[in-house]
Protein backbone atom coordinates (compact mmCIF):
# COMPACT_ATOMS: atom_id res chain seq x y z
CA UNK A 1 0.00 0.00 0.00
CA UNK A 2 1.43 2.98 -0.87
CA UNK A 3 1.83 6.63 0.81
CA UNK A 4 2.18 9.66 0.34
CA UNK A 5 5.29 12.14 1.43
CA UNK A 6 5.40 15.26 2.96
CA UNK A 7 7.46 18.38 1.55
CA UNK A 8 8.38 20.03 4.67
CA UNK A 9 10.42 23.44 5.17
CA UNK A 10 13.66 23.74 6.85
CA UNK A 11 11.81 25.95 9.28
CA UNK A 12 8.20 24.13 10.85
CA UNK A 13 6.42 26.05 13.63
CA UNK A 14 5.11 23.13 15.77
CA UNK A 15 4.25 21.82 19.53
CA UNK A 16 5.94 19.80 20.64
CA UNK A 17 2.95 17.15 20.69
CA UNK A 18 3.10 17.59 16.73
CA UNK A 19 6.90 17.26 16.54
CA UNK A 20 6.66 13.94 18.25
CA UNK A 21 3.69 12.88 16.01
CA UNK A 22 5.72 14.18 13.02
CA UNK A 23 8.25 11.72 14.05
CA UNK A 24 6.22 8.50 14.32
CA UNK A 25 5.23 9.70 10.85
CA UNK A 26 8.61 9.60 9.46
CA UNK A 27 9.65 6.48 11.23
CA UNK A 28 7.19 4.84 9.14
CA UNK A 29 5.71 3.07 12.42
CA UNK A 30 3.72 -0.12 12.05
CA UNK A 31 1.26 -0.08 14.79
CA UNK A 32 0.16 2.85 17.22
CA UNK A 33 -2.18 1.32 19.93
CA UNK A 34 -3.63 4.33 21.52
CA UNK A 35 -5.75 5.89 24.24
CA UNK A 36 -5.91 9.65 24.34
CA UNK A 37 -5.19 11.78 27.62
CA UNK A 38 -4.36 15.38 28.25
CA UNK A 39 -1.95 16.42 27.23
CA UNK A 40 -0.50 13.51 25.30
CA UNK A 41 -3.64 13.37 23.36
CA UNK A 42 -2.58 15.49 19.84
CA UNK A 43 0.60 12.89 19.78
CA UNK A 44 -1.85 9.81 18.60
CA UNK A 45 -4.62 12.18 17.15
CA UNK A 46 -1.13 13.55 15.11
CA UNK A 47 -1.03 10.15 13.97
CA UNK A 48 -4.16 9.20 13.33
CA UNK A 49 -5.05 12.37 10.88
CA UNK A 50 -1.64 11.41 9.13
CA UNK A 51 -3.16 7.62 8.65
CA UNK A 52 -6.38 9.45 7.58
CA UNK A 53 -4.56 11.42 5.07
CA UNK A 54 -2.53 8.50 3.58
CA UNK A 55 0.77 10.10 5.10
CA UNK A 56 1.57 6.84 7.16
CA UNK A 57 0.25 3.08 6.22
CA UNK A 58 0.33 1.88 9.73
CA UNK A 59 -2.43 0.63 11.38
CA UNK A 60 -3.86 3.28 14.14
CA UNK A 61 -5.23 0.47 17.26
CA UNK A 62 -8.42 2.78 19.19
CA UNK A 63 -8.49 0.82 23.01
CA UNK A 64 -10.51 0.83 25.73
CA UNK A 65 -7.48 2.18 28.19
CA UNK A 66 -4.11 2.74 28.65
CA UNK A 67 -3.35 -0.64 29.86
CA UNK A 68 -5.26 -1.74 26.76
CA UNK A 69 -3.21 0.26 24.51
CA UNK A 70 0.69 -0.54 25.76
CA UNK A 71 -0.53 -4.60 25.66
CA UNK A 72 -1.48 -3.65 22.31
CA UNK A 73 1.61 -1.95 21.47
CA UNK A 74 3.83 -5.65 23.32
CA UNK A 75 1.35 -7.33 21.20
CA UNK A 76 2.36 -5.93 18.02
CA UNK A 77 5.75 -5.56 18.91
CA UNK A 78 5.91 -9.67 19.53
CA UNK A 79 4.68 -10.01 16.54
CA UNK A 80 7.59 -7.98 14.77
CA UNK A 81 6.21 -4.30 14.41
CA UNK A 82 7.78 -1.16 14.90
CA UNK A 83 5.89 0.17 17.73
CA UNK A 84 4.55 3.69 19.38
CA UNK A 85 1.97 5.59 21.67
CA UNK A 86 1.66 8.47 23.99
CA UNK A 87 0.35 8.52 27.21
CA UNK A 88 0.91 11.10 30.77
CA UNK A 89 -0.56 11.18 34.37
CA UNK A 90 -3.28 9.25 35.26
CA UNK A 91 -2.87 6.88 31.92
CA UNK A 92 0.60 6.65 32.43
CA UNK A 93 -0.28 5.23 36.00
CA UNK A 94 -2.83 2.58 34.58
CA UNK A 95 -0.01 1.46 31.94
CA UNK A 96 2.17 0.85 34.40
CA UNK A 97 1.50 -2.91 34.93
CA UNK A 98 2.04 -3.29 31.32
CA UNK A 99 5.90 -0.87 31.11
CA UNK A 100 7.03 -3.47 33.63
CA UNK A 101 6.03 -6.49 30.90
CA UNK A 102 7.53 -4.56 27.78
CA UNK A 103 10.89 -3.82 29.41
CA UNK A 104 11.31 -7.38 30.58
CA UNK A 105 9.94 -8.82 26.73
CA UNK A 106 12.95 -6.79 25.77
CA UNK A 107 10.72 -5.44 23.19
CA UNK A 108 11.73 -1.71 21.39
CA UNK A 109 8.80 0.47 21.74
CA UNK A 110 8.95 4.16 22.02
CA UNK A 111 6.53 5.97 24.69
CA UNK A 112 5.76 9.45 24.40
CA UNK A 113 5.07 11.10 28.16
CA UNK A 114 3.66 14.52 28.36
CA UNK A 115 4.61 15.07 31.90
CA UNK A 116 1.63 15.61 33.91
CA UNK A 117 0.80 15.56 37.77
CA UNK A 118 -1.11 12.66 39.36
CA UNK A 119 -4.07 13.52 41.15
CA UNK A 120 -5.17 14.24 43.74
CA UNK A 121 -5.90 17.25 43.41
CA UNK A 122 -6.43 16.71 39.77
CA UNK A 123 -3.95 18.40 38.00
CA UNK A 124 -3.53 18.37 33.64
CA UNK A 125 -0.42 20.53 34.44
CA UNK A 126 2.97 19.81 34.15
CA UNK A 127 5.31 17.97 36.86
CA UNK A 128 7.18 14.80 36.43
CA UNK A 129 5.57 12.81 38.88
CA UNK A 130 4.40 10.34 36.58
CA UNK A 131 7.93 10.18 34.70
CA UNK A 132 9.51 9.60 38.27
CA UNK A 133 6.72 6.67 38.93
CA UNK A 134 7.81 4.62 36.25
CA UNK A 135 11.43 5.54 36.40
CA UNK A 136 12.60 2.04 37.59
CA UNK A 137 10.22 0.12 35.12
CA UNK A 138 13.38 -1.09 32.96
CA UNK A 139 13.09 1.48 30.45
CA UNK A 140 15.29 3.65 28.42
CA UNK A 141 13.96 7.23 29.27
CA UNK A 142 15.24 10.72 27.71
CA UNK A 143 13.79 13.86 28.04
CA UNK A 144 13.19 16.62 26.08
CA UNK A 145 13.49 19.84 26.96
CA UNK A 146 12.14 21.73 23.82
CA UNK A 147 9.89 20.96 20.98
CA UNK A 148 13.18 20.39 18.59
CA UNK A 149 13.85 18.23 21.46
CA UNK A 150 11.13 15.81 21.23
CA UNK A 151 11.18 15.78 17.41
CA UNK A 152 14.79 14.46 17.51
CA UNK A 153 14.38 11.73 20.90
CA UNK A 154 11.65 10.38 19.38
CA UNK A 155 13.84 9.49 16.33
CA UNK A 156 17.02 8.35 17.90
CA UNK A 157 14.56 6.39 20.40
CA UNK A 158 13.84 4.14 17.70
CA UNK A 159 17.42 3.95 16.64
CA UNK A 160 18.95 2.59 19.97
CA UNK A 161 15.19 0.85 21.17
CA UNK A 162 15.72 -1.47 18.13
CA UNK A 163 18.96 -2.16 17.88
CA UNK A 164 19.88 -6.00 18.68
CA UNK A 165 22.05 -5.57 21.43
CA UNK A 166 19.93 -2.81 22.90
CA UNK A 167 16.26 -4.58 22.31
CA UNK A 168 14.80 -2.20 25.72
CA UNK A 169 11.53 0.06 24.96
CA UNK A 170 12.69 3.69 25.41
CA UNK A 171 10.56 6.78 26.88
CA UNK A 172 10.47 10.47 25.56
CA UNK A 173 9.40 12.58 27.81
CA UNK A 174 8.83 16.14 27.39
CA UNK A 175 7.08 18.89 29.70
CA UNK A 176 3.06 18.81 29.44
CA UNK A 177 1.79 22.08 27.63
CA UNK A 178 5.56 24.11 28.43
CA UNK A 179 6.85 22.01 26.04
CA UNK A 180 3.70 19.89 24.68
CA UNK A 181 1.49 22.73 23.78
CA UNK A 182 4.42 25.39 22.71
CA UNK A 183 4.78 25.76 19.11
CA UNK A 184 8.24 27.06 18.27
CA UNK A 185 10.01 27.00 15.07
CA UNK A 186 12.04 23.29 14.24
CA UNK A 187 14.16 22.25 11.98
CA UNK A 188 12.92 18.86 10.73
CA UNK A 189 15.10 16.30 8.90
CA UNK A 190 13.29 15.64 5.33
CA UNK A 191 11.23 12.27 5.29
CA UNK A 192 13.97 10.10 3.28
CA UNK A 193 16.60 11.64 5.32
CA UNK A 194 14.57 10.97 9.22
CA UNK A 195 13.72 7.39 7.74
CA UNK A 196 16.73 6.40 6.32
CA UNK A 197 18.28 6.98 9.96
CA UNK A 198 15.95 5.35 12.03
CA UNK A 199 16.22 2.88 9.28
CA UNK A 200 14.17 -0.16 8.50
CA UNK A 201 12.82 -2.27 11.50
CA UNK A 202 15.21 -5.47 11.80
CA UNK A 203 12.79 -8.38 13.47
CA UNK A 204 13.88 -10.29 16.29
CA UNK A 205 12.57 -13.35 17.73
CA UNK A 206 9.63 -11.93 16.14
CA UNK A 207 5.99 -14.16 16.92
CA UNK A 208 5.48 -13.81 12.66
CA UNK A 209 8.42 -15.93 12.02
CA UNK A 210 6.26 -18.92 11.48
CA UNK A 211 9.74 -20.87 10.85
CA UNK A 212 10.94 -20.32 14.17
CA UNK A 213 7.86 -20.30 16.30
CA UNK A 214 8.59 -18.58 19.82
CA UNK A 215 6.62 -18.37 22.90
CA UNK A 216 6.66 -14.50 24.49
CA UNK A 217 5.94 -13.53 27.93
CA UNK A 218 6.79 -16.64 29.39
CA UNK A 219 6.83 -17.44 33.73
CA UNK A 220 9.53 -18.02 35.38
CA UNK A 221 9.76 -18.26 39.46
CA UNK A 222 12.61 -18.28 41.70
CA UNK A 223 14.48 -20.57 39.17
CA UNK A 224 14.92 -17.98 36.33
CA UNK A 225 13.44 -14.56 36.95
CA UNK A 226 16.45 -13.66 38.52
CA UNK A 227 19.09 -13.92 35.80
CA UNK A 228 16.29 -12.56 33.35
CA UNK A 229 16.27 -9.51 35.34
CA UNK A 230 20.26 -9.49 36.02
CA UNK A 231 21.12 -9.42 32.11
CA UNK A 232 18.58 -6.29 31.41
CA UNK A 233 20.29 -4.91 34.15
CA UNK A 234 23.37 -5.73 32.46
CA UNK A 235 22.43 -4.74 29.19
CA UNK A 236 21.21 -1.45 30.51
CA UNK A 237 24.71 -0.72 32.19
CA UNK A 238 27.04 -1.99 30.07
CA UNK A 239 25.59 -2.16 26.49
CA UNK A 240 22.89 0.76 26.32
CA UNK A 241 24.90 3.89 27.27
CA UNK A 242 27.60 3.29 24.30
CA UNK A 243 24.77 2.65 21.94
CA UNK A 244 22.85 5.57 22.58
CA UNK A 245 26.21 7.86 22.59
CA UNK A 246 26.80 6.30 19.43
CA UNK A 247 23.09 7.22 17.74
CA UNK A 248 23.53 10.32 19.15
CA UNK A 249 27.20 10.70 17.01
CA UNK A 250 24.94 9.48 14.21
CA UNK A 251 22.02 12.46 14.69
CA UNK A 252 24.64 14.99 14.38
CA UNK A 253 26.57 14.06 11.82
CA UNK A 254 22.92 14.08 9.93
CA UNK A 255 21.31 17.12 11.51
CA UNK A 256 24.33 19.07 13.23
CA UNK A 257 22.57 19.11 16.34
CA UNK A 258 24.52 17.67 19.31
CA UNK A 259 22.92 15.22 22.08
CA UNK A 260 24.54 14.20 25.23
CA UNK A 261 23.43 11.98 28.15
CA UNK A 262 24.09 15.09 30.44
CA UNK A 263 23.55 18.27 28.70
CA UNK A 264 26.34 20.81 30.51
CA UNK A 265 25.96 24.80 30.21
CA UNK A 266 28.51 26.74 31.56
CA UNK A 267 30.26 24.18 33.84
CA UNK A 268 33.56 24.77 32.69
CA UNK A 269 34.85 27.09 35.09
CA UNK A 270 31.45 27.04 36.97
CA UNK A 271 31.41 26.84 41.23
CA UNK A 272 27.78 26.48 41.61
CA UNK A 273 25.51 24.74 39.42
CA UNK A 274 21.39 23.37 39.19
CA UNK A 275 20.59 19.83 37.94
CA UNK A 276 17.51 20.01 36.42
CA UNK A 277 15.18 18.30 33.64
CA UNK A 278 12.40 19.52 31.19
CA UNK A 279 11.77 22.90 30.32
CA UNK A 280 13.17 24.06 33.43
CA UNK A 281 16.47 23.04 31.73
CA UNK A 282 16.53 25.82 29.85
CA UNK A 283 15.20 29.08 32.24
CA UNK A 284 18.14 27.80 34.55
CA UNK A 285 20.44 28.19 31.37
CA UNK A 286 19.09 32.25 30.64
CA UNK A 287 19.28 32.83 34.68
CA UNK A 288 22.62 30.91 34.84
CA UNK A 289 24.17 33.39 32.33
CA UNK A 290 22.83 36.60 34.04
CA UNK A 291 24.13 35.48 37.13
CA UNK A 292 27.75 35.24 35.51
CA UNK A 293 27.29 39.22 35.16
CA UNK A 294 26.87 39.11 38.68
CA UNK A 295 29.87 37.86 39.38
CA UNK A 296 28.32 34.21 40.27
CA UNK A 297 30.32 31.41 38.47
CA UNK A 298 26.74 29.39 37.72
CA UNK A 299 26.40 26.39 35.66
CA UNK A 300 23.47 24.27 34.43
CA UNK A 301 23.64 20.66 34.03
CA UNK A 302 20.18 18.92 32.36
CA UNK A 303 19.61 15.47 32.91
CA UNK A 304 19.01 13.74 28.82
CA UNK A 305 18.99 10.56 29.83
CA UNK A 306 17.29 9.61 33.24
CA UNK A 307 17.37 5.70 32.66
CA UNK A 308 20.42 4.26 32.13
CA UNK A 309 21.40 7.34 34.99
CA UNK A 310 24.47 8.57 33.31
CA UNK A 311 26.41 7.96 37.33
CA UNK A 312 30.13 8.72 36.26
CA UNK A 313 29.26 11.71 33.41
CA UNK A 314 27.85 12.94 36.57
CA UNK A 315 30.52 12.23 39.30
CA UNK A 316 33.12 13.53 36.72
CA UNK A 317 30.87 16.98 35.85
CA UNK A 318 29.88 17.95 39.45
CA UNK A 319 33.42 16.77 41.38
CA UNK A 320 34.95 20.30 41.50
CA UNK A 321 31.71 22.06 41.81
CA UNK A 322 31.40 23.82 45.26
CA UNK A 323 27.84 23.74 45.46
CA UNK A 324 25.12 21.75 43.60
CA UNK A 325 20.98 22.13 43.72
CA UNK A 326 19.44 19.14 42.79
CA UNK A 327 15.73 20.21 41.41
CA UNK A 328 12.92 17.70 41.51
CA UNK A 329 9.69 18.54 40.14
CA UNK A 330 7.99 15.70 41.67
CA UNK A 331 6.09 15.30 45.66
CA UNK A 332 8.62 13.24 47.16
CA UNK A 333 6.06 11.49 49.19
CA UNK A 334 8.27 11.20 52.35
CA UNK A 335 12.25 11.13 51.13
CA UNK A 336 14.16 13.14 49.37
CA UNK A 337 14.25 14.09 45.55
CA UNK A 338 14.83 11.33 43.38
CA UNK A 339 17.19 13.85 41.37
CA UNK A 340 19.01 14.78 44.94
CA UNK A 341 19.48 10.88 45.82
CA UNK A 342 21.19 9.73 42.29
CA UNK A 343 23.63 13.14 42.40
CA UNK A 344 24.20 11.92 46.19
CA UNK A 345 24.90 8.57 45.10
CA UNK A 346 26.73 9.30 42.06
CA UNK A 347 29.65 11.23 44.41
CA UNK A 348 29.16 10.06 47.34
CA UNK A 349 32.34 7.52 47.50
CA UNK A 350 34.27 10.23 45.74
CA UNK A 351 36.49 12.75 47.45
CA UNK A 352 34.05 15.43 46.23
CA UNK A 353 33.53 18.00 48.63
CA UNK A 354 30.47 19.26 46.53
CA UNK A 355 27.68 20.55 48.91
CA UNK A 356 24.13 19.60 47.56
CA UNK A 357 20.82 20.30 48.06
CA UNK A 358 17.73 20.01 46.88
CA UNK A 359 14.73 21.86 46.11
CA UNK A 360 11.05 20.39 45.27
CA UNK A 361 9.62 22.33 42.81
CA UNK A 362 6.90 23.61 39.76
CA UNK A 363 4.45 20.94 41.15
CA UNK A 364 1.19 20.96 39.08
CA UNK A 365 2.38 23.27 36.65
CA UNK A 366 3.27 25.93 39.43
CA UNK A 367 5.72 28.22 37.40
CA UNK A 368 9.61 28.14 38.20
CA UNK A 369 10.29 32.11 37.57
CA UNK A 370 13.95 33.69 37.15
CA UNK A 371 13.60 35.25 40.24
CA UNK A 372 13.22 31.47 41.85
CA UNK A 373 16.37 30.55 39.93
CA UNK A 374 18.31 33.82 40.75
CA UNK A 375 17.30 33.68 44.79
CA UNK A 376 18.35 29.73 44.58
CA UNK A 377 21.93 30.63 43.22
CA UNK A 378 22.10 33.50 45.22
CA UNK A 379 21.70 30.55 48.04
CA UNK A 380 24.53 28.02 46.43
CA UNK A 381 26.90 30.95 46.34
CA UNK A 382 26.53 31.52 49.82
CA UNK A 383 26.85 27.68 50.68
CA UNK A 384 29.95 27.88 48.58
CA UNK A 385 31.44 30.57 50.80
CA UNK A 386 30.90 29.46 53.65
CA UNK A 387 31.87 25.45 52.51
CA UNK A 388 29.07 24.48 55.05
CA UNK A 389 24.99 24.32 53.60
CA UNK A 390 23.38 26.98 55.45
CA UNK A 391 19.89 25.67 54.85
CA UNK A 392 18.31 22.33 55.42
CA UNK A 393 18.82 19.57 52.69
CA UNK A 394 15.64 19.99 51.19
CA UNK A 395 13.44 22.77 50.50
CA UNK A 396 10.39 23.66 48.71
CA UNK A 397 10.26 26.43 46.50
CA UNK A 398 7.05 28.39 44.79
CA UNK A 399 4.49 27.21 47.31
CA UNK A 400 2.88 29.98 49.62
CA UNK A 401 2.65 29.71 53.26
CA UNK A 402 5.66 29.49 55.97
CA UNK A 403 8.52 28.12 54.69
CA UNK A 404 8.95 24.35 54.11
CA UNK A 405 12.32 22.96 54.68
CA UNK A 406 13.21 19.24 55.98
CA UNK A 407 16.17 17.21 56.47
CA UNK B 1 20.30 -25.79 32.05
CA UNK B 2 20.33 -25.72 36.08
CA UNK B 3 23.26 -24.20 36.11
CA UNK B 4 22.97 -22.05 33.39
CA UNK B 5 23.93 -18.26 33.92
CA UNK B 6 22.49 -15.04 33.51
CA UNK B 7 24.53 -14.51 30.57
CA UNK B 8 23.97 -17.76 28.74
CA UNK B 9 20.07 -17.16 27.45
CA UNK B 10 18.66 -15.56 24.49
CA UNK B 11 17.44 -11.92 25.94
CA UNK B 12 13.57 -11.54 26.50
CA UNK B 13 10.73 -13.44 28.65
CA UNK B 14 10.76 -15.76 25.42
CA UNK B 15 10.80 -19.52 25.13
CA UNK B 16 11.45 -21.39 21.57
CA UNK B 17 9.18 -24.45 20.40
CA UNK B 18 11.61 -26.28 17.77
CA UNK B 19 15.31 -26.60 17.29
CA UNK B 20 16.16 -25.17 14.09
CA UNK B 21 13.33 -24.05 11.86
CA UNK B 22 9.82 -25.08 11.93
CA UNK B 23 9.48 -26.87 8.44
CA UNK B 24 6.38 -28.57 7.39
CA UNK B 25 4.97 -28.76 11.28
CA UNK B 26 1.73 -29.61 10.14
CA UNK B 27 2.52 -32.78 8.21
CA UNK B 28 5.10 -33.79 10.81
CA UNK B 29 3.66 -35.90 13.49
CA UNK B 30 4.43 -34.73 16.89
CA UNK B 31 6.73 -37.57 18.04
CA UNK B 32 9.21 -36.91 14.85
CA UNK B 33 8.88 -33.33 15.30
CA UNK B 34 12.25 -31.66 16.98
CA UNK B 35 10.75 -29.96 19.81
CA UNK B 36 13.41 -27.91 22.38
CA UNK B 37 13.63 -29.04 25.89
CA UNK B 38 11.74 -25.89 26.56
CA UNK B 39 8.43 -27.08 24.70
CA UNK B 40 5.76 -27.89 26.73
CA UNK B 41 5.81 -31.25 24.91
CA UNK B 42 8.45 -32.32 26.32
CA UNK B 43 7.05 -32.06 30.25
CA UNK B 44 5.17 -34.45 31.55
CA UNK B 45 2.23 -33.22 33.33
CA UNK B 46 1.02 -36.87 34.94
CA UNK B 47 1.46 -36.28 38.36
CA UNK B 48 -1.37 -33.51 38.12
CA UNK B 49 -3.69 -36.33 37.52
CA UNK B 50 -6.23 -38.00 40.44
CA UNK B 51 -7.94 -39.78 38.05
CA UNK B 52 -6.94 -41.17 34.53
CA UNK B 53 -9.15 -42.02 31.34
CA UNK B 54 -8.69 -45.60 30.55
CA UNK B 55 -9.27 -46.94 27.05
CA UNK B 56 -11.60 -49.82 25.77
CA UNK B 57 -10.42 -50.29 22.10
CA UNK B 58 -13.50 -53.59 22.63
CA UNK B 59 -16.57 -50.57 22.38
CA UNK B 60 -14.71 -47.44 20.21
CA UNK B 61 -16.69 -46.24 16.93
CA UNK B 62 -13.85 -44.49 16.55
CA UNK B 63 -16.07 -40.70 16.05
CA UNK B 64 -13.28 -38.81 17.15
CA UNK B 65 -15.45 -36.74 20.07
CA UNK B 66 -12.53 -37.23 22.07
CA UNK B 67 -10.17 -36.34 20.14
CA UNK B 68 -11.39 -33.03 19.48
CA UNK B 69 -12.81 -31.86 23.11
CA UNK B 70 -9.78 -32.65 24.85
CA UNK B 71 -8.35 -29.82 25.99
CA UNK B 72 -4.87 -30.81 26.33
CA UNK B 73 -4.31 -32.53 23.02
CA UNK B 74 -3.66 -35.80 24.48
CA UNK B 75 -5.95 -38.21 22.60
CA UNK B 76 -3.70 -39.93 20.23
CA UNK B 77 -5.19 -40.80 16.77
CA UNK B 78 -3.99 -41.55 13.71
CA UNK B 79 -5.60 -42.07 10.40
CA UNK B 80 -8.65 -41.31 12.18
CA UNK B 81 -8.09 -44.38 14.29
CA UNK B 82 -8.51 -43.68 17.94
CA UNK B 83 -5.64 -45.36 19.41
CA UNK B 84 -4.98 -44.32 23.22
CA UNK B 85 -4.26 -41.16 25.40
CA UNK B 86 -1.31 -39.48 25.80
CA UNK B 87 -0.68 -40.48 29.55
CA UNK B 88 2.83 -37.52 30.37
CA UNK B 89 -0.36 -34.69 28.91
CA UNK B 90 -3.24 -36.11 30.05
CA UNK B 91 -4.26 -34.01 33.34
CA UNK B 92 -7.23 -36.38 34.20
CA UNK B 93 -10.31 -33.84 33.26
CA UNK B 94 -12.46 -36.66 32.06
CA UNK B 95 -14.36 -34.68 29.66
CA UNK B 96 -13.20 -37.64 26.70
CA UNK B 97 -15.18 -39.78 29.11
CA UNK B 98 -18.05 -37.41 28.87
CA UNK B 99 -17.79 -36.73 25.25
CA UNK B 100 -17.91 -40.64 24.45
CA UNK B 101 -21.12 -41.45 22.66
CA UNK B 102 -21.42 -45.35 22.74
CA UNK B 103 -22.48 -47.39 25.32
CA UNK B 104 -20.76 -48.69 27.54
CA UNK B 105 -18.43 -45.67 27.05
CA UNK B 106 -14.88 -46.89 25.50
CA UNK B 107 -13.28 -44.12 27.81
CA UNK B 108 -14.06 -43.99 31.91
CA UNK B 109 -12.04 -42.55 34.83
CA UNK B 110 -10.38 -44.55 37.45
CA UNK B 111 -8.03 -44.05 40.26
CA UNK B 112 -4.28 -43.10 39.20
CA UNK B 113 -3.15 -46.31 40.20
CA UNK B 114 -5.83 -48.65 39.10
CA UNK B 115 -4.61 -51.46 36.93
CA UNK B 116 -5.75 -51.29 33.46
CA UNK B 117 -5.92 -54.82 32.47
CA UNK B 118 -8.11 -55.67 35.87
CA UNK B 119 -10.72 -52.52 35.35
CA UNK B 120 -10.95 -53.44 31.35
CA UNK B 121 -11.46 -56.97 32.65
CA UNK B 122 -14.47 -55.89 34.60
CA UNK B 123 -15.78 -52.86 32.37
CA UNK B 124 -19.36 -52.30 32.35
CA UNK B 125 -22.09 -53.63 30.42
CA UNK B 126 -24.69 -51.93 27.92
CA UNK B 127 -27.28 -49.88 29.84
CA UNK B 128 -30.79 -49.82 28.68
CA UNK B 129 -31.68 -46.78 27.62
CA UNK B 130 -34.48 -44.80 29.61
CA UNK B 131 -38.06 -45.13 27.82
Amino acid sequence: MAFDKLELNETEVWDGNHAAAQALRQAQVDVVSAYPITPSTAIVEGYAKFKSDNLVEGEFVMVESEHAAMSGCIGAAAAGGRVATATASQGLALMAETLYQASGMRLPIVLNIVNRALAAPLNVNCDHSDMYMVRDSGWIQFDAFNPQEAYDLNLIAFKVAEDHDVRLPVVVNQDGFLTSHTAQGIHPLSDDDAFNFVGEYKPMNDMLDFEHPVTHGVQTEEDWHFEHKARQHADTMNIVPGKIDAVFAEFEKLSGRKYNQIEEYNMDDADVAVVCMGSSVETAREVAGEMREKGIKAGVVGIRVLRPFPFAKIADVLKDIKAVAALDRSAPGGAAGALFNEIAGSLFNTDSKMLLSGYIYGLGGRDLTKKHLVDLYTELQANADAGKLLTQQQQFIGVRGPKLAFL
Amino acid sequence: MANTGWDEFEIGAMLRTFEGEAGDIAGTRQEDRHYTENSSFCASVADWRIEKPVYNKDFCIDCQFCWVYCPDVSIISRDKKMIGVDMDHCKGCGICVEVCPTNPKSLLMFPEQADEETVIASWPTKEDKEK
